[in-house]
């Protein structure tokens, strides 16, 4: 290197300051994931400086506060008009405030105060040495069944960081369907991943199973990043930028300028439609479609429920706006390429999760293939193309959050010695023992199944409906024999639950704080008023329809 | 004025309403609010009525629309009544025979502890049926039909104690089902034909209609009458309906519910008049029951089971008319009232009879009852004379004017139906006479009761017997009325025209025909039962009359034809269901369990099986997407 060339790099260095252009940064907009993130951080502190025992009340209030808070942001924008006539582009491109990024984000807040809820449950086991216990492991660091372990339960010990790392996994799931760029939604997924592996593997009871399920999220996680990541890649050298905007462009053949950098690649359909397959590849990952759905059932079984009910409800949120936003942003000029293999997709995903479901004797893995299906259902109104299409989704997802995670708190209600007794033959005979929380349970299966007057039916209704206006009769089709077949399971466990004799051994149902009964009153609640009278709320998912560009 | 026409219905129902649950405190007041409020919706008619007669022959009809019961864009159902001539008719009849018969029954179910209930059922069936024929529209028409229907049920199995009659309500249902699915069809079928249901329009819409939609139509309809009347094939429930108490008889099973199927047929004239074919079905049933109805009362020794089969038979005789269009409806409509009191005289005299005879029905254990029972015999003797035609009397008026009329359709088709109608009139002179003869004269074949007590047979009270004096008026004076100066055609004929047809013979030849095969049948009547003792015990008799005894096999047939064919098809679906289609079912699920747990292995647990199942969904996507530009 000549040393002419060396002094240039360090004048460049040293040019003035003020030819670096600040960036603007619209803070009211974004104050819904900045409230999140600043409380996470503020979590952080607390658990460095606040003692052992005042730092459960001090997380759950400040994460409680800080999830209402943002939701008053969200709900002060859409006041505002930014769902609808206000429209803009955040943050220099990275994120689009909208109507489907504010309903999206109301909804994942909404989840996440009712997942916080069961979260912070600590009356259903009972003390042990003096001390409430939650969900989550004593003390996340020791080996299980170690004297280190027995030591951490009998000192009282919580894992109290949970709370800071769900607020840190809402701010990821808050950025994921508002990114406006490739590189925003990586790092959004980033965001919101790692604080998941983590909380999967902090169950209290059943830890190997726990950490196992973390491992296998982490690697399988970490493997569909890289296809990503790839893809993005690939769209980058495609369109010169990683714009959701100019991407768009460059696809519908609006922007012809070519990147002398770039001018082997650019234009090139081959880069296009390959980096576009492997980032769908990455946001199906996450929504938990077939055949990238096989991590589910193992970290839904794994993950302690409270997460799992989490993770089933926002995160498949998130994920499913990520995923419109993409296609209807990114590749609308591309949708004679994606549809056909969406679906497919759509098509095993519904038939996969419920034929599957069929033979599942654990209730959580039966769960988590229902979320499977359902995630299919969700991909037929994905594959509309229409804006009915994209309202239906929403009006779905925030339905069928409520009920998730309302069944995922039933779940941790039937209890035995063994901590949950998630095994479906211990389930028999609950409808005899303790009527009220069978029923409810009840209400949350008939609403899986789609069963008219809860919002299952609605929620199918809207996105069924919106698949065959756009033209998908055989996704249809496919749809009601799907529902048929998961008919069968969701009516068994009821069946199974009222109609058969009640084991000598079989589980006790706890009970809860308020916490839960929150959680599973609001979950019934909502089920039954979008079920009778959804109107209202499709009216608001229909204003809430449309993407900013 | 119109107002009113919703008030015939609403008081009636008012009392069924308050009657059915106004519970114990009315069982000692019920029956005279259940009489009363007949009576009221009886004098409402009659106001109606004289308000009708005071208004031009072309302006008679009144139109009431209470309310939309369905009002969407190209479906209207509604609530509205139209009051013409041909409904004025018979809601005269309806509340004047009612109120007697409720008159009536207050004496006759004096020792039932259910007769509150037994009223309300009275006034449940009097708004039912006047709903039926003052409806605007075959819609609200079906609605009293079917509410006849269940007041007739109820008021058959009345005494539910008795297993017969529990039996002959479930078979007097069932079999009308038959008949409503045929009403119910008609009715679709005019609705997608001419997308309403009011009368108006779809009877003056008829001429712009394929004649091969209107035969249906009427073939429907019809069915819907053979169910409501009792007509060939479908008359087998009518006999066993004498299980109901006998007032019962008389107001629902022989004066109005049974004439509901000709009410239909004339109203729905102008469907009939363009389908000839149609049209022939009807006179053809009309005929054939005429006859089978005849031949069945001349083997019956229940007295009110040979009543019932003259019922049938008169009712044939309608049904004739009705099916000769123009020429007969008329007096269809005429026989069908002068019917009214002449058939609900006799059948109130049957139960008087029965009331002084321990509730013996069986007429060989009747005989000489004529001094016993002065006014019942008067007044049945004039019912009998009536019915059987005797000039002067009102049957000999209405049915002359019948067989006159089958005459004057001309041609063969004529000839026979005259003929037919002849000698059911024979017949009828027959067991008429068999019925007087055993039931008043004779020597006394009394028999002790199953307690052994042996009959005082008595005169009934007032309550009973005036009633049974003005029906019996009626019977002598209706016809004559109607007659002299064609009152009642000139009446009715505004709503359902009139055709002279062309009669091959005179009309004074036909009402000499009549009166001779009625001195024959009254002769050979006397000849066997009048000159010679009646046994106890009915002989063996003819093949025939065994035939009869059996109501013409007519159980028989449905047995073996509807009960066996029918159990067989049932067998035979089951077969089916349970091979093929749970074959279909059960396999399906047994393949998708299978399938299940097949699939399930491939959830293996090894984060590597899932990583590789990743990779090849991705290549696959990308192959696909490749391929989907490529192609």
């Amino acid at each position: 290197m000549s040393a002419t060339a060396v002094h240039s790099l360090w004048t460049t260095a040293a040019e003035p300051i003020d030819r670096i252009k600040a960036p603007d940064i619209e803070y009211a907009q974004l104050a819904p994931v900045l409230i999140i993130v600043g409380a996470a951080i503020v979590g952080l502190l607390l658990e460095a400086f606040l003692p052992r025992k005042a730092r459960y009340h001090a997380q759950v209030f400040l994460t409680l506060l800080a999830l209402a808070a943002s939701f008053a942001a969200v709900i002060g924008l859409a006041q505002a008009g930014y769902g609808t006539s206000k429209v803009n582009i955040a943050a220099m491109g990275a994120i689009a405030i909208d109507g489907p990024t504010l309903f999206l984000q109301g909804t994942i807040l909404l989840a996440s105060v009712v997942a916080v809820f069961t979260f912070a449950e600590r009356r259903l086991d009972p003390e042990a040495h003096g001390n409430r216990i939650d969900s989550f492991a004593a003390q996340a660091a020791s080996v299980p069944g170690s004297e280190g372990e027995k030591a951490a339960v009998r000192a009282g010990f919580t894992t109290t960081e949970v709370y800071p790392l769900v607020l840190f996994a809402v701010a990821g799931l808050l950025v994921f369907p508002a990114a406006n760029d490739l590189l925003t939604l990586f790092i959004a997924l980033e965001v919101f991943s790692l604080p998941l592996y983590l909380l999967c593997a902090l169950a209290r009871r059943k830890r190997l199973l726990s950490q196992e399920a973390a491992v296998k999220y982490f690697l399988l996680g970490a493997f569909s990043s890289a296809f990503l990541l790839f893809g993005i890649a690939l769209l980058y050298g495609y369109a010169g930028s990683v714009s959701y905007a100019r991407i768009a462009d460059v696809v519908d053949g609006s922007v012809r300028t070519i990147d002398p950098v770039l001018a082997d690649t650019m234009g090139n359909d081959a880069l296009l439609l390959i980096g576009g397959a492997l980032i769908l590849m990455g946001l199906l990952f996450k929504v938990g479609a077939v055949p990238f759905h096989m991590w589910t059932p193992d970290v839904y079984q794994g993950a302690p429920t409270p997460v799992t009910g989490f993770m089933a409800a926002a995160t498949k949120v998130a994920a499913f706006g990520a995923l419109l936003r993409l296609l209807y942003v990114v590749l609308p000029g591309l949708s004679w390429d994606w549809r056909p293999v969406m679906w497919a997709v759509a098509i095993v995903t519904m038939l996969g999760g419920a034929i599957v479901a069929i033979t599942q004797t654990d209730i959580k893995r039966l769960l988590a293939y229902s979320s499977i299906a359902h995630a299919g259902f969700i991909l037929a109104g994905v594959v509309a193309v229409t804006p009915k299409g994209v309202s239906s989704v929403l009006f779905y997802l925030g339905a069928y959050s409520f009920v998730t995670i309302g069944a995922f708190a039933v779940v941790t209600l039937v209890r035995d010695a063994g901590g949950e007794a998630t095994h479906l033959s211990k389930w028999a005979g609950l409808g005899r023992r303790s009527p009220l929380v069978a029923a409810v349970f009840a209400v949350f299966l008939l609403a899986f199944a789609g069963i008219p007057l809860t919002s299952g039916f609605s929620g199918k209704f809207a996105v069924f409906s919106a698949a065959a206006e756009g033209g998908a009769g055989a996704l249809v089709v496919v749809g009601v024999i799907s529902s048929a077949i998961a008919a069968f399971f969701y009516i068994r466990v009821i069946v199974l639950m009222f109609f058969s004799e009640p084991k000598a051994d079989g589980p006790t149902v706890a009970v809860p704080s308020g916490m839960t009964v929150a959680a599973i009153g609001l979950g019934v609640v909502v089920t039954l008023v979008l079920g009778v009278a959804p109107q209202y709320f499709l009216d608001l998912a229909n204003q809430a329809g449309t993407f900013v560009r | 004025m119109e107002n009113l026409i919703a008030l015939l219905v609403a008081a009636p129902l008012l009392g069924a309403a308050v009657l059915l649950c106004g519970g114990r405190r009315l069982d000692r007041s019920g029956h005279w609010l259940g009489t009363v409020l007949a009576a009221a919706s009886f004098v409402i008619g009659v106001v109606l009525f004289l308000d009708m007669l005071g208004r031009s022959a072309d302006d008679r009809a009144l139109h009431q629309h209470l309310f939309s019961w369905i009002p969407v864009e190209g479906f209207q159902a509604d609530i509205a009544f139209q009051l013409d001539q041909l409904s004025m008719t018979f809601v005269l009849l309806i509340t004047g025979v009612g109120t007697l018969i409720h008159v009536y029954s207050i004496a006759y179910m004096e020792h039932d502890e259910r007769r509150r209930r037994f009223f309300g059922y009275l006034n449940l069936f009097l708004a039912a049926m006047l709903l039926l024929v003052i409806a605007d529209n075959y819609l609200l028409l079906y609605f009293g039909w079917e509410g006849v229907g269940l007041a007739s049920y109820l008021l058959i199995g009345f005494w539910q104690h008795k297993p017969s009659a529990a039996t002959a309500a479930k078979k007097a249902f069932l079999v009308n089902r038959v008949g409503d699915i045929g009403l119910s069809i008609a009715i679709m079928l005019m609705f997608t034909t001419f997308g309403t249901f009011a009368f108006g329009p779809v009877l003056s819409s008829v001429g712009e209609t394929g004649e091969g939609t209107l035969t249906a139509i009427g073939l429907m309809l019809l069915l819907a009458a053979c169910g409501k009347s009792a007509q060939v094939p479908l008359q087998s429930w009518l006999g066993d309906a004498m299980e109901g108490p006998t007032p019962v008889s008389a107001l629902i099973h022989a004066a109005t519910m049974v004439t509901a199927g000709v009410y239909l047929i004339v109203r729905s004239g102008a469907i009939f008049n363009a389908a000839p074919n149609a049209q022939l079905a009807v006179v053809v049933v009309g005929a054939v029951t005429l006859l089978f109805g005849a031949i069945v009362g001349c083997a019956k020794d229940d007295i009110k089971k040979a009543l019932a089969g003259s019922t049938m038979s008169q009712i044939g005789y309608m049904i004739l008319a009705a099916g000769l269009g123009p020429i007969g409806y008329v007096f269809a409509i005429m026989h069908l009232v002068t019917h009214g009191f002449f058939k609900a005289g006799l059948f109130l005299g049957a139960g008087s009879v029965m009331h002084g005879m321990n509730d013996e029905v069986d007429m060989r254990k009747y005989g000489g009852l004529r001094t016993y029972m002065p006014v019942t015999f008067v007044t049945f003797g004039l019912g009998y004379l009536a019915i059987i035609g005797f000039p002067g009397l009102s049957g000999f008026f209405s049915k002359d004017k019948i067989i006159e009329s089958a005459f004057a359709k001309g041609g063969a088709e004529g000839w026979i139906l005259g003929g037919v109608a002849l000698l059911g009139a024979a017949i009828t002179a027959f067991y008429m006479t068999r019925v007087m003869l055993m039931t008043f004269f004779g020597e006394k074949r009394w028999q002790p009761d199953a307690e052994g007590q042996p009959p005082h047979p008595h005169e009934s009270p007032k309550s009973m017997t005036i009633p049974m004096v003005i029906l019996a008026f009626g019977s002598v004076f209706a016809g004559g009325f109607f007659s002299i100066g064609d009152r009642f055609l000139n009446w009715l004929e505004p709503v359902t025209g009139y055709d002279h047809g062309h009669a091959p013979i005179s009309a004074a030849t036909v009402t000499g025909a009549t009166v001779v095969v009625l001195l024959i049948g009254v002769f050979l009547a006397w000849a066997m039962y009048g000159r010679r003792p009646v046994p106890v015990t009915a002989p063996r008799g003819s093949l025939l009359t065994r035939a009869a005894r059996r109501d013409l096999l007519q159980d028989d047939f449905n047995h073996v034809v509807l009960v066996r064919g029918g159990e067989h098809l049932t067998r035979s679906l089951v077969y089916v269901d349970h091979t093929l289609v749970d074959g279909v079912v059960n396999g399906t699920a047994a393949s998708v369990g299978g399938l299940s747990g097949r699939l399930r292995k491939l959830q293996n647990g090894y984060a590597r099986s899932y990583a590789v199942s990743m990779f090849g969904g991705t290549a696959v996507l990308i192959a696909v997407t490749l391929l989907m530009r490529a192609v």
